[in-house]
């Protein structure tokens, strides 16, 4: 594609009003009981894992939402529901404004979201050479009209990634955890997507390589217009990549606000811990205190709001009665506290 | 007076295409009571500066050359019975997985009693009573009720603790700690570490704390190793590292983390990746992605010198 085609693409993308992702009231359910007959002998009913409890939010198009919080929140089952890798347990997902379920079965529609996960040691196919992983959704969809055109998408991919073409004939093990994650992130744009979920794409990389990966992904939203839905558990790697950000606890959402509104003046409780427990690189010598407790477990979430019993503003209300989420400034924060005025 | 010091260790990897040298030249020392930082990326050499202070290097890797002394005794080549008491008593290991480290079998107290009654000249019955106080002083709740409980029972955070625990309670004067909250969520790691940091002070410890996390050791160092390829690059005072790095890969590796207070629109990053050891470049070994390498960096190598508060293996600061 030359590159004022490329750039028309990108604005045509971003002109469109429609959300890329709609998610209404979203929740998925696991059940994690033990087999029948031992649940028999032991007398003990159903025990379902509430991963994601009722979430919504919206992504437009052009824009990376983050949704960010500590392990068993249920970001990345959200990241797995975006792209329909789950079905839903309730509610709806939309993607440009058509039920996701009904998007996915179409391949020109699927071919408009693509993935990349965490580990690019384990999402790569050790037995494949690199081009053949980063041409399998081109192949897939039958976007290559011939084996030579394919061979040159494929060379124009590794160079947009900061690789060789010649790396094509090699295997994923003779490249570094970095190198990698770029291929992972050629096979993505493989098919021409317009939506990425990217779960944790750095997580498993060191800082130096982290930042080559999270300045790639910037410069390819710019130039290709990409809608972002970003998992991350760093605070500091989300503010550099979003526009709004999601913090998510015990399968909800708490807080949804623009990423400045997020740092300047986070509102709910466990935003302000999550902030607050972040090593200080500054020095600035200030003493931290750390929010004390666990997160609990989603199969026996505490009554009322989850955040109650590690909360400092905790009260009966809060015991008894889970928040909603409401428009504070222009954020939106589930927490009687920030509701009453008490935070 | 240091009580650990390590003087031009080398470490070897044979292997049948030739010698792999995963630590060369590396020295220095620590203080009772003080808290030294490692940190570099994967395969630079932190974890196994640690393992060869321990002596749990994994075979076939072996100490070439140099020396490890603590309080002044030498401690790289002890047969194995002798440094397996040392290693209880004198110095503590603290790794990444809790899980790994403690026996699913055994209950916690049983783990922590037999410990110290095995380094300790406590009996049986005393050696209850104190896992229960390291419990307590470790956070972890009804220490009294739970000490019969196995590691299974625990959380990711809590079992972290009872390492802790575990490590600390034949009181050794030398701690090792490999990326000890790598594993935990950032609330846990925030109360983990001011836990560490109290009790080194507390009790005189001294502490080498190996992680990639530079904010973990900005809170909790007072001086940080900057390792890359195998050998230490920059060591100093942990305020002049992090803000005014005198090595050029140190200044990239602190440019590289993503701030917390600011958007940047591009993050200074490092081109290229780590040598692997098979091929490290004469001179030095950073010279292919140094943006200021210049003739002799590419000959010869240099070692740690002055420069400005810290020391920094790199021939900008030759004198």
């Amino acid at each position: 594609m030359s590159a004022a085609a490329e750039a028309r693409l990108a604005e045509a993308r971003r002109a469109d009003l429609t959300p890329m992702l709609e998610v209404e009231e979203v929740a998925r359910y696991f059940d994690v009981s033990r087999p029948l007959l031992q649940r028999l002998m032991a007398r003990e009913g159903r025990r379902i894992l509430r991963a994601v409890d009722g979430i919504s939010f919206a992504i437009p198009k052009g824009t990376t939402l983050s949704l960010v919080g500590e392990s068993g929140c249920g970001k990345s089952t959200v990241a797995r529901l975006a792209v329909g890798l789950y079905p839903t347990t309730r509610g709806r997902v939309l993607f440009d404004g058509q039920d996701l379920a009904r998007a996915r079965a179409d391949s020109a529609q699927r071919s408009r979201m693509q993935m990349i996960f965490q580990d690019p040691y384990a999402s790569l196919n050790p037995r494949w050479r690199v081009a053949d992983i980063i041409a399998e959704p081109i192949r897939a969809f039958g976007l290559a009209p011939s084996r030579v055109q394919e061979a040159a998408r494929v060379a124009e991919l590794l160079t947009q990634v900061g690789l060789s073409p010649l790396d094509g004939a090699k295997f994923p093990h003779e490249f570094s955890g970095g190198q990698r994650q770029r291929i992972s992130i050629a096979r993505a744009l493989s098919s021409n997507p317009e939506f990425l979920v990217c779960d944790e794409p750095t997580s498993a990389l060191d800082v130096s390589v982290q930042a080559q990966i999270l300045n790639l992904m910037k410069k390819l939203q710019a130039r290709l217009g990409l809608t972002f839905l970003f998992i991350s558990h760093n605070l500091a790697v989300v503010r550099q990549v979003s526009d709004r950000i999601g913090v998510m606890y015990l399968g909800k959402l708490v807080e949804l606000a623009p990423a400045e509104t997020l740092f300047t003046t986070p509102r709910h409780p466990y935003t302000r811990a999550l902030m607050e427990a972040i090593p200080d690189l500054g020095m600035t010598g200030r003493v931290r205190t750390p929010v004390g407790g666990e997160v609990p477990s989603p199969i026996s979430p505490p009554s009322g709001c989850a955040f109650h019993p590690r909360c400092p503003l905790a009260n009966d209300r809060c015991r008894a009665e889970a928040p909603v989420m409401r428009a504070a400034g222009d954020a939106q924060v589930a927490c009687h506290a920030v509701d009453e005025g008490r935070g | 007076m240091s009580l650990l010091d390590v003087k031009n260790l080398r470490v070897e990897f044979p292997t049948r295409r030739g010698t792999l040298v995963a630590l060369d030249d590396v020295s220095f020392s620590i203080a009772p009571g003080e808290i030294l930082g490692v940190v570099g990326e994967s395969g630079a050499g932190k974890s196994m500066t640690g393992a060869a202070i321990i002596g749990l290097l994994e075979p076939p890797g072996r100490i070439a050359g140099g020396e490890i002394r603590l309080d002044g005794k030498r401690i790289d080549n002890l047969p194995y019975e002798e440094m397996r008491r040392i290693r209880g008593r004198q110095i503590g290991a603290i790794f990444q997985d809790p899980l790994t480290t403690l026996n699913p079998l055994y209950t916690i107290g049983r783990q922590l009693a037999e410990t110290m009654t095995t380094h300790l000249p406590i009996g049986p019955g005393e050696a209850r009573e104190r896992a229960i106080g390291w419990l307590e002083l470790v956070g972890i709740p009804a220490a009294r009720e739970r000490i019969d409980s196995y590691p299974h029972e625990f959380s990711g955070g809590m079992r972290q603790r009872v390492v802790i625990a575990l490590a600390l309670c034949a009181e050794p004067r030398l701690i090792v700690a490999d990326e000890p909250t790598t594993a935990l969520d950032v609330s846990i790691q925030a109360q983990v570490i001011a836990l560490l940091k109290s009790l080194a002070r507390e009790k005189g410890t001294a502490m080498m704390l190996v992680t990639h996390d530079m904010g973990v050791i900005a809170e909790t160092a007072d001086r940080v190793a900057v390792m890359y390829a195998g050998r230490i690059v920059e060591i100093g005072p942990v305020r002049e590292v992090v803000k005014h790095a005198n090595h050029p890969y140190a200044q990239g590796l602190m440019g590289s983390i993503p701030p917390l207070d600011r958007r940047v629109d591009r993050l200074q990053q490092i081109d290229g990746a780590m040598p692997r050891l098979s091929a490290i470049p004469p001179g030095c070994a950073y010279n292919p992605r140094c943006p200021q390498a210049f003739d002799r960096c590419r000959v010869q190598r240099p070692e740690l010198m002055p420069a400005g508060a810290t020391d920094a293996a790199c021939w900008l600061h030759a004198p």
